[in-house]
């Protein structure tokens, strides 16, 4: 066991309050070392991070393989394509074939929930949760919180709309329990038919008017709209979702002062944002991105160092 | 050693550092946090006061650069903060206590990640001897002969409340090295001072 209270991170339930707060403060070290011209630190030398992928993903594959290398760890990129889940091996023998090679941690994304459960519960590796469907996205969650302390320098009494896919998103199934957990307010912004069936479970306020109470938020957090996973179809044309839910030059000019916008990409322009907002100053989704890589290393470094549980 | 010792001999390592550059011309400072960074900041002072020179002053957290990551991890991670190129400079490491050396082996990877000076040069205010590596101190503020299960300590005025340096009784199984930032007990028992 190292130093957080948990050896893998599968759901942002796994992390207490004091996790979250050191990872978010080790980020903060690890952001120096991202601005220098030496890109490196010997921190994870010789140990192993198998980054297995098997959905398709650009931005948080790269971000975990770019925090693994930074930290000279040997980072290993396993994809569906490539991979002999195309030859129909099932998910527990890749990870016990993973786990015959001594990995120290697997990073994994999936297409169905809990898949993550499953691969820890056959490697001897700490497991990252990359995203499992519907369900989680942590390492999302904690960039975000990042990206909210730094911009306010609290999370706490925080006003946040999350807008959007809601019922499809795993953004939002660990960002609305961590903004929850410390002690910010959620309102779920969504057409009836993107909102789960029972609200209240998700522990935030239920909004179906954008409009309503625009000028209270401090982040209006916009959740992409999943087409991949949307089966029937909730909406009746993204040119009818973009004039009721996406933010527009106009609603912008609306918000409170010093609110700002989020989105975890990749962006549909034109859908969630209009692309003059997209590029708004007051929008930090490369601020987003710019943080997973910190607080990603964060996580592998204190999921991979202090074996011993002691911080001295 | 008490306050006004410290500061003498924070001076005569001073006037070292000067001797031996000829000056403060190509100097900067970079101080380990969590204590030798104040160490730094009033060796600067007095260069300042010595010889009218504003000295660059950077600190330095080596936690990630530490030999035992994987068993050790340090309470609270401090942001590096080197606001200046290393590259052709006389960079004097700074530090609190030098014991086993391993501190300033990290600390020399961590500064040639940031460039190329010169020369590196270690100022530390106690050498309390039990090396473990082949490094040594340019600058030496006092020779403290320890026992390896002693903690020697140096506390700060704006830290701590009191300026010295003490030899403390480790707890069995405690682990030797600086005080932390915030001590939770300083009731330790003092053996000497």
């Amino acid at each position: 066991m190292g130093v957080l209270s948990t050896e893998n991170v599968l759901t942002i339930h796994d992390l207490s309050i004091d996790d979250i707060y050191l990872t978010l403060d080790t980020a903060r070290s690890f952001k120096e070392v991202n601005d220098r011209t030496i890109k490196k630190l010997p921190t994870l030398r010789g140990r192993t991070v198998v980054n297995v992928f098997l959905e398709p993903s650009t931005r948080t594959r790269t971000s975990f393989e770019i925090a693994a290398k930074r930290l000279s760890a040997d980072a290993i990129n396993f994809s569906a394509s490539t991979s002999s889940t195309t030859k129909g091996e099932s998910l527990v023998d890749t990870a016990k074939t993973l786990d015959a090679m001594d990995c120290d941690l697997v990073i994994i994304r999936h297409s169905y929930a809990g898949s993550p459960k499953i691969f820890a519960d056959n490697v001897r590796a700490n497991v990252i949760n990359a995203g499992d469907g519907k369900h989680q996205h942590p390492t999302q969650a904690l960039l975000d919180l990042y990206t909210m302390r730094e911009h306010f320098g609290h999370i706490e009494g925080l006003k946040v709309a999350i807008v959007g896919d809601v019922v499809h998103s795993r953004v939002f199934g660990s960002l609305a329990p961590a903004l929850k957990k410390l002690g910010a307010e959620v309102t779920a912004i969504a057409p009836a038919t993107l909102l789960p069936a029972h609200p209240e479970v998700l522990g935030a306020k239920v909004s179906t008017d954008l409009d309503a109470n625009l000028g209270d938020f401090d982040v209006i957090y916009l959740l992409r709209i999943q087409q991949e996973r949307i089966e029937r179809s909730p909406i009746p044309s993204l040119r009818e979702y973009a004039v009721f839910y996406g933010l527009n030059a106009g609603r912008m000019a609306r918000l409170k002062e010093g609110a700002i916008v989020m989105h975890p990409g990749p962006v549909n322009r034109g859908v969630e944002l209009s692309s003059d907002v997209a590029d708004n100053a007051r929008s930090l989704v490369l601020d987003q991105v710019n943080a997973g890589v910190a607080v990603r290393m964060a996580l592998m470094y204190l999921l991979l160092g202090g074996q011993d549980g002691t911080i001295a | 050693m008490d306050g006004d010792a410290i500061s003498r001999a924070l001076t005569r390592v001073t006037h070292e550092i000067l001797e031996a550059n000829k000056g403060a011309d190509n100097i900067a400072l970079v101080g380990i946090v969590t204590r030798g960074d104040l160490l730094a900041a009033e060796i600067a002072v007095k260069i300042k006061q010595i010889e009218g020179v504003e000295v660059s002053v950077g600190s330095l957290d080596i936690s990630f650069y530490r030999d035992d990551v994987a068993i050790h991890i340090s309470p609270e991670v401090h942001t590096t903060n080197i606001p200046f190129s290393v590259d052709g400079k006389t960079i004097v490491l700074v530090d609190d206590v030098l014991f086993t050396g391993r501190t300033i082996r990290a600390a020399l990877d961590a500064i040639m990640d940031y460039g190329r000076p010169s020369a590196i040069q270690l100022a530390v205010l106690v050498d309390r001897g039990h090396r473990e590596l082949p490094i040594r101190a340019d600058y030496v503020g006092k020779n403290v002969p320890s026992s390896p299960s002693e903690h020697v300590r140096f506390f700060t005025e704006s830290v701590d409340g009191r300026t010295t340096v003490e030899i403390l009784k480790a707890e069995p199984g405690e682990r030797i090295g600086s005080a932390p930032l915030a001590p939770k007990d300083t009731s330790e028992k003092e053996v000497e001072a």
